[in-house]
């Protein structure tokens, strides 16, 4: 049974019909990329999945349990993470507290206990530190050559994605959703980036729905390849399947002049 | 390279020391304006009531001819480019400010014999009166005025040009004793009040509440003395507090809890009933403060109707513990009824919360400002008359009972420990929520509510939390109030107070819980809440102008508020921020390769600090 499923998926916006109908299926611990061109409906279906926008019609199914229409932080607390394509992070709070903030829904002291600071409480916020510190560390020297206690804002490109993967992955999720994560990065990072996603699956057991632009990225690290277009799942399959796909070509590159002929 | 280089400093130094027209017309007509604006409303002639030093200079005079001192220093500024060279302070300095004193004094004068000239002008605007012009003409008639105003204002500017001749301890001994005389004319009442027991300092110190002439040259050379010798034999607190050695910051900290909490134990018995009344008022708007510190400093809420809470402490001690209280009469302690308050705060910051959770920014700031007043008018209403009192409000409110004594409006000298228990209290709850899960789920939705929603932080739960939080620190503001003032009326409710306090948050420094008591302190203290008189209380009725003045000058100036929480400084100072950390890292790079320390950096500066203790 696959762990993250939509059965006929929609969402207008309007009059725009953003997603039609997508059936959409991950077991565990596979890594699926979704593509498509320019406005094809991948971040729309994201957005959908992770709560940030109701679905108008079908059902998200996670782990036996449809979750359609409950909360962004009920869905994260359900256990899907996801990262954004334009980096949003906490700019003003530190390196250390964008991570901390990411084990909110897995602890539970509330404004008594803060306020009277309880021993568990006490131990909860040693734990939450030491957790964050753990998952800053997963990504090497990276992110640890910075001091924790810099505002996020002083990071460079690369690394705010890196911290905005490490804020996701202390909501400890079984299914991480990457929106574009290599986008504006250089060549070497998109590299130690794709090496990283699959140290995410082989290391620390996520399941990870990947949206991707870049191709090399698609090809190294998915087990299988999803193709949208106009809102709707057009092809599916390995990404040798996916490439050679006449409808994904045409998406992509257009038809050729005479076959359009042709038809009308 | 050298030929693009070495016009620079010389088409610089040009313009530096020739007059400047333009600027000094610009400047000169600005000073003439304020000068005219601060006489027109009648600042100048009410002030001119009170004497700074008898009886030669009156705070009125010392109000108007500050502005063309001040516009004096702004030819004294220099604008600092990374690679050209600044001009060096000059005497052309000195010749613009006198010059741009010269022509707003011009402009106050022909404006005093406009006044003088056509008297009708005072049926619309009432302070231009005849007394205004008195004022303004020395009660020399307008003739010799019209020479003796721009020369006054010119000799004021050409002193503000040329102090910055003078050395820099010199200015700044120069400053520091006219500070010091200032102050201890304004504070008289302080100074009078806390000299109880020794009567003979404020007799010799003053004559008709203004400082003698003696008293005045005193006081200027001890200030101007103290400010070259104190520093650097004084161990810098603030240093210490920074430190990066965490034994010393302990300790230092330590200290400073220990001497203020003595401070606050003995204060109060020395200082007479003007002085307590006053600080008690300070509290109660700490406190409100305080309470809305954590829903806008820390959840990032705008709340402009936050008086309501106060209200509903208030009017529920009222109604609970007064024996008149007209329906609801249970007759309680104050001890008994605060449990009670408390959940009945909590249960209206859910009530004003709940509705208001999908909305943000401006949105939510109308609908809030709305309940506020919703409370005060449905208060006043015949509806709950029954129940409150309409507009005869609860009357004979008990005091609060503390071994066997009561602390009420007569005992002011005991209310004040109350008060500033629950101001610690508040102090304590928005510190450990601040740093807590709960604190970092708040600022995690003050920068980006989806995004926080997003990462797991229930938006909705920690609204709602932070509604709460607030309403009850308000609450207890309002229950102590009930017991202090012993009668409450809707009045005491307006939307100015929730703007006030707003105000004190916001020049304060939002977010940071000492801005907070700081803003407190030097706006009610010093000005006055909207009904509470403050310690200069000529500024009575100029209140609000000077705080829409104070607001705006805030923030122009300084938007992170008097004593900034670290996270707004940064995120109102992004550029310069990472522009420091660079720069940091480029002088630890210079150290590590053991260059010449050309710049030693705030990483150099540190272990200096820390040899200190």
């Amino acid at each position: 049974m696959p762990i993250l499923e939509t059965r006929k998926l929609n969402k207008t916006f309007g009059g725009v019909q953003a997603i039609q109908s997508v059936d959409f299926g991950i077991d565990e611990g596979e890594i699926v990329s979704i593509i498509g061109p320019n406005g094809a409906g991948k971040t729309s279906f994201f957005n959908v999945v992770s709560g940030m926008f109701p679905p108008d019609g079908g059902q998200v199914i996670f782990d036996g349990l449809n979750i359609g229409g409950h909360t962004p932080s009920q869905i994260t607390a359900a256990g899907i993470a996801r990262t954004f394509q334009n980096v949003r992070l906490f700019p003003n709070l530190t390196v250390l507290e964008n991570v901390m903030v990411g084990q909110h829904c897995r602890t539970e002291s509330g404004v008594f206990s803060s306020i009277i600071r309880t021993p568990k409480q006490k131990r909860e916020e040693v734990m939450i530190e030491e957790k964050a510190k753990d998952i800053l560390g997963f990504f090497g020297t990276r992110l640890v050559g910075y001091r924790f206690d810099q505002p996020a804002f002083a990071l460079s490109y690369a690394n705010r994605r890196r911290l905005e993967i490490a804020r996701a992955m202390a909501t400890e999720p079984r299914v991480l959703l990457l929106d574009e994560p290599t986008a504006g990065m250089n060549p070497k990072e998109t590299v130690e980036l794709t090496e990283l996603i699959g140290r995410l699956r082989s290391e620390r057991g996520f399941t990870i729905v990947m949206i991707e632009h870049d191709m090399k990225v698609v090809q190294g690290v998915s087990d299988r390849v999803v193709v949208l277009d106009h809102g709707t799942q057009i092809a599916a399959g390995t990404y040798d399947e996916v490439s050679t796909n006449e409808d994904v070509i045409e998406a992509y590159l257009g038809r050729p002049a005479e076959s359009r002929a042709q038809s009308e | 390279m050298t030929a693009t280089i070495a016009p620079a400093p010389t088409s610089d130094q040009s313009v530096e020391s020739r007059v400047q027209w333009r600027r000094m017309l610009r400047v000169g007509a600005v000073v003439g304006l304020v000068m005219m604006f601060v006489s027109a409303n009648g600042m100048a002639a009410t002030f001119n009531g009170r004497l700074i030093i008898y009886p030669i200079l009156s705070l009125g005079y010392l109000v108007l001819y500050a502005i063309p001192f001040v516009g004096g220093t702004q030819f004294t500024k220099r604008e600092e480019l990374e690679g050209v060279e600044t001009a060096p302070p000059s005497v052309t300095d000195a010749v613009n400010a006198a010059l741009a004193g010269l022509l707003g004094g011009l402009i106050l004068g022909l404006f005093a014999w406009f006044v003088d000239a056509v008297p009708g002008v005072r049926t619309i605007f009432p302070s231009m009166s005849p007394e205004m012009v008195d004022v303004l003409t020395f009660g020399l008639g307008v003739g010799p005025a019209l020479v003796l105003l721009p020369l006054i204002s010119a000799a004021m500017g050409a002193l503000a040009g040329g102090l910055s001749l003078l050395s820099k301890t010199t200015n700044k001994a120069l400053r520091a004793g006219a500070l010091t005389v200032v102050s201890f004319a304004l504070f008289q009442v302080v100074v009078d009040d806390f000299f109880d027991f020794l009567p003979a300092v404020p007799d010799f110190l003053y004559t008709r509440s203004a400082l003698t002439i003696v008293a005045a040259i005193i006081l200027f050379a001890l200030g101007a003395a103290g400010s070259i010798y104190l520093p650097g034999r004084m161990p810098s607190i603030g240093d210490r507090l920074g430190s990066s050695d965490a034994e010393v910051r302990r300790r230092t900290s330590l200290w400073m809890a220990a001497i203020i909490a003595v401070a606050i134990i003995i204060l109060p018995q020395f200082l007479g009933g003007i002085l307590n009344e006053l600080l008690i008022n300070v509290g109660f708007f700490a406190l409100m403060a305080l309470g809305l510190n954590v829903v806008i400093g820390y959840a990032g809420l705008l709340d402009l109707g936050y008086v309501a809470f106060f209200a509903v402490g208030a009017y529920t001690t009222g109604v609970l513990t007064s024996p008149i209280s007209p329906t609801i009469n249970p007759m309680l302690t104050w001890w008994q009824a605060f449990p009670i308050v408390l959940v009945l705060a909590a249960l209206a910051g859910l009530l004003v919360g709940t509705p208001v959770l999908r909305m943000r920014g401006d949105y939510l700031a109308i609908v809030t400002l709305g309940f506020g007043e919703i409370v005060r008018i449905l208060l006043l209403s015949d509806w709950l008359a029954p129940y409150f009192g309409g507009a005869q409000g609860v009357r004979n409110i008990p005091g609060i009972p503390v071994f066997g004594t009561e602390i009420n409006v007569t005992t002011p000298h005991l209310m004040i420990y109350a008060v500033v228990f629950f101001v610690a209290l508040a102090a304590f709850i928005s510190w450990r929520l601040e740093h807590s899960r709960i604190g970092r789920s708040w600022a995690a939705m003050r920068e980006d509510e989806d995004v926080a929603e997003a990462v797991g932080v229930d938006t909705v739960k920690a609204k709602l939390t932070a509604f709460i939080t607030g309403a009850v620190i308000a609450s207890f503001a309002g229950a102590l109030f009930a017991a202090k003032v012993g009668s409450v009326f809707t009045n005491s409710f307006k939307i100015l107070v929730s703007i006030v306090i707003l105000v004190i948050v916001i020049v304060g420094g939002m977010g940071n819980i000492v801005g907070v008591l700081v803003g407190a302190l030097v706006l009610i203290g010093i000005l006055g809440g909207p009904n509470q008189p403050g310690l200069l209380q000529e500024f009575g009725q100029y209140k609000l102008l000077i705080y829409g003045a104070l607001l705006v000058y805030m923030m122009l100036q300084r938007p992170e508020g008097l004593v900034p929480s670290k996270r707004r400084q940064q995120e109102l100072h992004q550029e310069e921020f990472l522009q420091d950390a660079w720069l940091d890292k480029h002088g630890r790079f210079v150290e590590d390769h053991d260059h010449s320390p050309q710049r030693p950096g705030p990483s150099a500066a540190e272990p200096g600090r820390g040899r200190e203790s």
